[in-house]
């Protein structure tokens, strides 16, 4: 075939993700009930030795995430990022519409873990329909008793990418304005109403009963030996097949785009590839023979982010679209802190400049120094970011930006 | 007459973070917040009406000016602009007779520009309402808003 692995997106269409009995009927809450039966510290030792990493974008491991909770806090929360916003991005919907009762058995395993009874799942304003949806195996899973006393209640964010920060986001749980806190202290010590929580991604999540059920031994194995699993990926832009896909992370992105996104549209040629959502860097197509996992993404200066991978034809004006990515930090930054407020502003109004014919050198070596200063001094994740893609395509094509200069 | 501000506020006045929850009701029954609602919310919430302005300018879907009965987004994030998201965008204020921002003087239509909404199988995307709607042409527009009017 194709080389796809299914794990988390398996019977995808052969079952209903709102109903508990279906997702029992083929080998569901299994990891929940083994994790029943042993202590919260084995159960975070399987997830440390399964390796697996966080799957919202910053690779961080999951299973010492979750050791960081002290043992004796009284109240703990288990909250699930669900507030996907990288454009491009839409493999965390993909899980909760094919796969969600999953979702909630990793939360039910992690609260086990960490001692937690209650989890939060916030949801972005823009799926409605999941959050319907979710109420509804939610309470599924109740009736069938799986869940037992743990509670999962399902928040709407109201659009604000931002809130995909974790601290963000549990700002935005908490009633208020979705800006970020400074770190640390951590979530984990001190997170949503100031008690320790643990923030992960839907598919980090995904993966948990998987891990559970089938050992860590054998989740460590698939895959890229310091990043295993699978990842879900969505394909867009100047693809044949702009759809999703799971894949073990030590696929290549070159067979990404040419075997299961069927090639370029109309037999073009690759021009870059953008791994990760807006905030990614743009890869030139001599690095595309790279595996997908996060170190192997790193070592060429991308990163892997939330797995969108958006393809642009040998056709597209590069500049043009890193003025719109442009726009897009500056409309969606929290405004916070000076160095993203300001720099995702002057980045917008250089790029404008330059794309529209107007712009000079100066500009852009003003874009790299601020570049710099942005990644080095902004307070969250959004503004190191942003930068990024400008960044990238300065480097990887240049020629295309003094051609606009004046 | 429809319910009062404080009859939609009320119920989520127990859950914890609750004013983002009544946001969200607020704008199911009058698709904005209006000014006297907000203050109701921070009356029952028991913040500043500063806070509660705060909190309801700082999400892009909340919105405290008027708006139509159908909110009409345009995704203009990069797959939908290199998709053509500019041109529909241009099909939908010609139809419309409105710019971005602004609402059809028969109060049905508002048109606003989003980020991603995550249908990035089919693009360009609009959404109207909870409505998503997939491969979206210039020439689609008059066909798609039809059933709204």
């Amino acid at each position: 075939m194709n080389g796809e692995k299914r794990i988390l997106l398996e019977y995808a269409d052969k079952i209903n993700p709102e109903k508990a009995e279906d997702y029992i009927k083929v080998g569901g809450y299994k990891g929940l009930e083994k994790a029943r039966k042993m202590k919260p510290k084995q159960i975070i030792e399987e997830v440390k030795k399964s390796k697996l990493r966080g799957r919202g974008g910053a690779g961080f491991s999951t299973g010492m995430k979750w050791s960081f909770v002290p043992e004796h806090a009284p109240v703990k929360y288990v909250v699930c990022n669900l507030d996907e916003g990288e454009p491009g991005t839409y493999k965390d919907r993909i899980i909760c519409e094919k796969n969600a009762q999953a979702l909630l058995e990793g939360m039910a395993i992690c609260a086990l873990a960490i001692g937690a009874k209650k989890g939060y799942i916030y949801c972005r304003g823009e799926y409605p329909h999941i959050v319907r949806l979710l109420n509804n195996a939610i309470e599924s899973a109740k009736k069938a008793g799986v869940l037992e006393d743990f509670d999962i209640e399902v928040r709407m964010g109201a659009g604000a990418y931002v809130c995909g920060e974790e601290t963000a986001l549990i700002e935005s749980i908490e009633g208020k304005r979705g800006e970020p806190r400074f770190k640390p202290p951590f979530p984990g010590v001190e997170g949503l109403w100031g008690v320790p929580t643990v923030v992960n991604n839907v598919e980090t999540f995904a993966c948990i009963p998987y891990i559970l059920t089938h050992g860590a031994e054998w989740f460590a194995s698939i895959g890229a030996p310091d990043y295993p699993g699978t990842k879900v990926l969505t394909l867009t832009g100047d693809i044949n097949n702009p759809t999703y896909f799971e894949v073990p992370t030590d696929y290549l992105l070159s067979d990404v785009i040419y075997k299961l996104g069927g090639g370029i549209k109309g037999g073009r040629k690759l021009k870059a590839v953008q791994v990760g959502g807006s905030s990614g860097a743009f890869i030139p197509p001599e690095n595309i023979h790279t595996s997908i996992d996060f170190d192997s993404m790193s070592r060429i200066g991308a990163s892997l982010g939330s797995g969108a991978v958006f393809v642009l034809d040998e056709t597209r004006d590069i500049v043009d679209v890193a003025t719109r990515i442009a726009k897009f930090f500056e409309h969606e930054s929290c405004g916070k802190c000076n160095p993203c407020r300001e720099g995702t502003f002057r980045m917008y109004e250089m790029m404008q400049r330059i794309n529209a014919g107007r712009g000079s050198e100066e500009d852009l070596e003003n874009i790299l120094v601020l570049s710099r200063v942005m990644q080095k001094a902004s307070l969250c994740g959004l503004g190191q970011a942003a930068p990024i893609p400008i960044e990238t395509t300065i480097k990887h094509f240049r020629e295309d930006y003094m051609r606009k200069l004046m | 007459m429809g319910k009062s501000y404080a009859e939609i506020i009320m119920p989520y006045k127990d859950k914890k973070g609750g004013l983002i929850e009544a946001f969200h009701a607020l704008q199911r029954e009058f698709n904005y917040i209006p000014e006297e609602a907000l203050k109701e919310a921070a009356r029952i919430f028991k913040i500043p009406e500063s806070k509660a302005y705060g909190v309801a300018t700082f999400y892009s879907h909340f919105s405290v000016e008027k708006r139509g009965k159908y909110i009409i987004r345009m995704c203009e994030s990069a797959p939908c602009h290199v998709a053509g998201a500019g041109e529909v965008l241009k099909a939908l204020e010609q139809y419309l007779g409105i710019k971005v921002g602004e609402t059809t003087p028969d109060g049905k239509f508002t048109l606003e520009l989003c980020e991603c909404v995550g249908q990035c199988q089919a693009i360009p995307v609009i959404t109207i309402n909870d409505d998503v709607v997939l491969s979206v042409s210039p020439e689609r527009i008059p066909e798609i808003l039809k059933k709204y009017e």
